[in-house]
């Protein structure tokens, strides 16, 4: 049985791109059929976070139009043979997403993959709407700070009612990952705890992504930070995060701040 | 507080204008007396005889006539009190919370109350002016409850909740969590800004007061 699963916040530059990346490339790991769908249509970037922009030839928006077939726009990722992606338009705009387009892709898309993984738009518009509206589950991907919760929050509230799901009175089945959560400023105080978050949105916890240079430098070489160096914090937390997703129970546990007993000694003085 | 309303000629329009405005905000004049001042009017002109029966038609609750010497049917203060509440005795006891088992409900008598059973998000909004709502879960910050009676939430009261919006100032709003960005009380209001922080993220009970919003820590 595929499953559509979304990728959503509503606020943009939380990490939607990133995570979609990483649990995609974790997931085919995993040796599921995978495909990660681009939905920002007119600012496409999902292809430049999985190395494949130099291969786009047709696009999400031809497939729609029927310019392109399915097969046609499909780009088979170099690294993991079970890994696909289907890229944005950069030069159209979200008005060309059409509801009976988007809902014909998708059930192709069912046919061929495990998991249809969409990357959702920043926003509550056309965008995002169309990206979730055939999702089965959904990961709310939010930062520890209070904009970022309201936005997931407006977003979990669609989810809830927009969708083809809520339509039918059924649910999308939601999961919540904290991503940029930095240990050092989460002690000092100066980002929302992580029960507090849980406290606003309440809908269970998949995953805690540590803030790290890892996840830049990934994204920069055009390689998920899954597959790019896999012992790194992120890269182990999004990994838990795909197993718990697949129905896994892996024991969460809150990033801490390392220090050596150096600068524990010493850390606070000098500063 | 009651309203002074000056009827014009032609009567038909200013009455289509008024039936109008008491669309488009339903609320307005429930409940409240009104005062008709008839200086603007002759006795002879068109619907004067039947403009009482017609205020009364769109909701009025008329009072009392003035200027209406000459008017038909208008006998200055002899109009009962209709429509009014039941209040009874007020009872004033500063910096303490009425007692229980007071009526809390909207005026309208078994109206049928509202539950939601889910948190209610940022951007959606519960609009009830039949009566009480209750919210099992939390009121997310950006989302708003409206209610012509009171309302209950059992989870955290983050947004906004807007209790007795149709006029009705015995309607009171209680929260699990007080954290709340905007109470009102029959169009009486009080930001986060003015709470007092003490009463912040406990449980809380909020009435109104002589035109004051009050909270009250509940254990």
């Amino acid at each position: 049985m595929s499953k559509v699963l979304v990728v959503t916040s509503g606020k943009g530059g939380v990490g939607k791109t990133t995570s979609t990346a990483a649990i995609g490339a974790a997931l085919a790991q995993s040796g599921e059929k995978v495909v990660v769908v681009d939905f920002d249509v007119g600012l496409r970037n999902l292809d430049l976070v999985m190395g494949a922009e130099r291969r786009v030839v047709f696009d999400l928006i031809n497939v729609i139009q029927g310019d392109a077939k399915l097969h046609q726009a499909l780009i088979r990722d170099k690294r993991i043979e079970t890994l696909s992606i289907l890229p944005a338009s950069q030069t159209r705009d979200k008005d060309a997403l059409t509801t009976d387009g988007v809902a014909k892709v998708i059930a192709e898309l069912r046919e061929k993959f495990d998991w249809v993984i969409c990357d959702s738009p920043a926003g509550i518009e056309r965008g995002p709407a169309m990206a979730m509206h055939h999702a089965d589950i959904a990961i709310v991907v939010t930062n520890p700070e209070v904009s970022s919760v309201r936005d997931s929050d407006r977003i979990i509230g669609l989810l809830d009612s927009k969708t083809e799901r809520a339509m039918r009175g059924e649910r999308v089945e939601k999961h919540l990952l904290i991503t940029r959560y930095d240990p050092a400023r989460a002690a000092r105080g100066d980002m929302l705890k992580v029960e507090d978050v849980l406290d606003i949105l309440s809908i269970p916890l998949l995953g805690i992504i540590p803030e790290s240079q890892e996840v830049l430098k990934a994204s920069n070489i055009g390689v998920p930070v899954t597959l790019n160096n896999p012992e790194t914090a992120p890269a182990r937390a999004y990994q838990d995060a795909v197993r718990r997703l697949r129905g896994e129970t892996v024991p969460m546990s809150i990033p801490q701040e390392r220090r050596s007993f150096v600068e524990r000694l010493f850390g606070r003085r000098v500063a | 507080m009651a309203f002074v309303i000056t009827p014009e000629a032609p009567l038909a329009a200013w009455l289509d204008a008024l039936r109008a405005q008491s669309t488009k905000a339903p609320g307005f004049f429930a409940g409240r007396p009104v005062i008709v001042d008839c200086a603007m009017l002759k006795p002879d002109s068109e619907g004067v005889a039947t403009l009482l029966t017609d205020l009364e038609a769109i909701g009025l609750g008329v009072i009392d006539v003035e200027n209406a010497a000459d008017i038909p049917g208008a006998d200055p203060w002899k109009r009962p009190l209709t429509g009014g509440r039941q209040t009874g005795l007020v009872e004033i006891k500063p910096r303490e919370a009425p007692k229980p088992g007071v009526a809390t409900s909207a005026p309208a008598g078994g109206a049928p109350g509202l539950i939601v059973e889910d948190n209610v998000r940022s951007g959606q909004s519960i609009v009830f002016p039949q009566g009480d709502v209750t919210i099992l879960g939390s009121v997310s910050s950006g989302a708003e409850v409206l209610a012509g009676g009171s309302i209950h939430i059992y989870g955290a009261l983050r947004g906004r909740a807007l209790a007795g919006a149709q006029g009705f100032a015995k309607a009171r709003i209680f929260c699990r969590k007080l954290e709340a960005e905007l109470v009102s009380i029959d169009g009486f209001y009080q930001t986060a800004e003015d709470m007092d922080a003490a009463l912040r993220g406990g449980a809380a009970h909020i009435w109104l007061e002589s035109g004051r919003i009050m909270i009250s820590a509940q254990r």
